[in-house]
């Protein structure tokens, strides 16, 4: 067995710079690697929500995408125009509330050009496994209640604010956020979006 | 002791987690269901092979007092690449692990590991260790996701065999906690040879499970 | 009123231990006597305070800036361990007494995975400085106020009379359930 480095400054500092070095290496030349593959899952992942909260469209929304300023201050919304045949037929909203449980919620919400809603994805989500995620379209059809509702007369807060939004079963803070940020998208996309 | 010993030690003598009680978080945290905790403690595994091979490989070279930080930033890379890679090509798995995958480094097991066996024993033995220790904490993670998911949701690996909801509390933080108790009494007591105890406490967790029921349908 | 929800929210409904499972091992470990469950709690309190401070500007203006985010971890992990040997070293010279009963879980506080944990969560969360630092204030005092019910309970526990095959960490573990089922009690305050 060969002899252990011994523990002098010069050989310590010496060691833990290569390690450093091969791990900055490596880790940069993984990263080159898998930048590409991440990107793409993280666009497919956008592409198909849009696809499932707007009509049949012809155009490529994420190269149409256009940001507009929201209520809460530096943060914009992305909106997704999807046209068929140069007639815009929805506009996929992302949003988010901070109103949920941990992190931000972030929704792909699909609008028709009057402004009722055709479909909502969730994207993101931290909320408690069982209760709260009942939002996403994987655990339970909750969110179906919105489909088809104009918010002109769907007032976007849950029932025991005065709204119309039916609860998740012991989960009223993370639907409060769901219907803020689909309120959200409802009033920026009809103060300015494109119709 | 035998490659097969240092191999098999991890699954139930010296597990991770039921004899050691080492990484509890990750395995509190994803194991609301079989597959996550599965998935969980296959990339741990990944994480424990790799640093235990390159930690074995260069254990002469870095000097004593600093083998910590080095062995720490060895760790740091390889989950750095688990988490990359699950980004890239499983980003669903990815995100409902979501912070447990950078928190792999912390994860007492793989410094136990790289400090306890791999810095003394060789290449070969080292990957062996790894491997089983990984494994036994999969096992692990798999066994507790199975049961919380069973009793939380009626369903094993996603396939529902009831209707409804099942005991929501075993999905929810108290479940694991009471979940993995029992688990850990039930090891010990293999561990101790003491079959007649066993059966006791396995009764005791089936009085609890009912209790649990007569609450939920009470709470309703 | 963030400020509130931020405090109420890491201290009562999203505890740190026992609704998000970080810090779970110095919470069986360190939680055999309230008095250590208070010393442990002095110690996370000050490092996960100024990790989540150093790593916040870290990652605004070192990771950020040059584009290397994928670097998270690793720095992260770093800082931590540095500010873990500094409390050591400090913690020698001003209370040596605190040192002794310490002395073996300071170590311990570089794989509390409850620090790293609030320092990528506050990142994560988009939280500036200030509600960074308050939330890993609120989510010290929370892990605190988790392990020092729990250490009460495991000295009432010691006196108790317990079926064999689960005395110690198992019975531990089924309190710790229970705990946390009173805990969800506060979901809904915020």
């Amino acid at each position: 067995m060969a002899s252990k480095t011994e523990s002098t400054l010069r050989n310590m500092v010496l060691a833990l710079l290569i390690v450093a070095l091969v791990s900055a290496t490596s880790l940069g030349y993984i990263y080159e690697l898998t930048k590409g593959p991440i990107e793409q899952a993280k666009l497919a992942k956008k592409l198909a929500a849009i696809q499932q909260v707007v009509p049949e469209f012809t155009n490529n929304p994420n190269a149409d995408m256009y940001k507009v300023p929201s209520d809460v201050e530096g943060d914009t919304l992305e909106m997704y125009p999807a046209y068929n045949n140069d007639k815009l037929v929805g506009t996929a909203i992302k949003t988010f509330s901070d109103k949920g449980f941990s992190k931000r919620i972030y929704l792909m919400v699909g609008l028709l050009p009057d402004g009722s809603i055709k479909n909502i994805q969730v994207l993101e989500h931290a909320e408690t496994p069982g209760l709260g995620d009942k939002m996403s379209k994987t655990k339970s059809d909750w969110s179906e209640q919105f489909n088809g509702k104009n918010p002109t007369d769907f007032s976007l807060k849950v029932t025991k604010d005065g709204g119309k939004v039916n609860a998740i079963t012991a989960a009223t803070i993370s639907s409060r956020a769901y219907a803020d940020a689909v309120e959200r998208a409802y009033k920026t996309f009809m103060e300015h979006g494109k119709k | 002791m035998s490659k097969l010993k240092i191999f098999t030690k991890g699954f139930i003598k010296e597990n991770a987690v039921f004899a050691l009680f080492l990484g509890l978080c990750p395995t509190l945290g994803t194991t609301t269901s079989a597959i996550n905790g599965f998935a969980m403690g296959l990339a741990t595994t990944f994480v424990l092979v790799m640093s235990n091979i390159v930690v074995s490989m260069v254990k002469n070279f870095i000097p004593d007092k600093v083998r910590i930080p080095a062995f720490i930033v060895i760790i740091a890379t390889f989950v750095t690449i688990v988490e990359l890679t699950m980004q890239a090509f499983v980003p669903d798995l990815f995100e409902v692990l979501g912070l447990f995958i950078p928190l792999i480094v912390v994860n007492c097991i793989i410094l136990g590991r790289a400090e306890a066996f791999a810095s003394k024993n060789n290449v070969l033995d080292s990957s062996i260790d790894g491997l089983g220790m990984g494994l036994g904490f999969a096992m692990a993670l798999t066994i507790l996701g199975a049961i919380r998911e069973m009793l939380g949701s009626g369903a094993i690996f996603g396939f529902k065999f009831i209707t409804g909801d099942g005991m929501l509390a075993f999905v929810l933080a108290p479940g694991a906690f009471i979940v993995l108790g029992y688990l850990i009494a039930i090891t010990q007591l293999i561990n101790k040879g003491d079959k007649k105890t066993v059966l006791e406490v396995l009764s005791g967790v089936w009085k609890i499970a009912r209790s649990f029921l007569k609450f939920l349908n009470f709470s309703k | 009123m963030d400020y509130v929800i931020i405090i109420i929210g890491a201290i009562f409904v999203n505890n740190v231990v026992l609704a998000k499972f970080l810090g779970i091992c110095p919470f069986i470990g360190v939680s055999k006597k309230v008095e250590t469950a208070i010393g442990m709690t002095g110690a996370v309190t000050f490092v996960m305070v100024i990790a989540t401070i150093v790593t916040y500007l870290i990652q605004k203006y070192v990771l950020v800036k040059f584009g290397i985010e994928y670097m998270q971890t690793i720095t992260f992990i770093l800082v931590i361990a540095s500010l873990v040997q500094l409390v050591e070293i400090i913690l020698k010279k001003v209370s040596p007494a605190l040192f002794q009963a310490l002395g073996i879980f300071l170590p311990l506080i570089t794989t509390n995975c409850a620090v790293l944990g609030v320092a990528i969560l506050a990142v994560g969360n988009k939280y500036d400085l200030l509600k960074s630092t308050v939330f890993a204030i609120a989510t010290a005092v929370g892990f605190g106020l988790a392990l020092i019910i729990f250490s009460g309970l495991r000295e009432q526990m010691d006196l108790a009379n317990i079926p064999k095959g689960m005395k110690g960490v198992p019975i531990a573990f089924v309190v710790a359930g229970i705990l946390a089922l009173a805990f969800m009690g506060f979901t809904g305050l915020a």
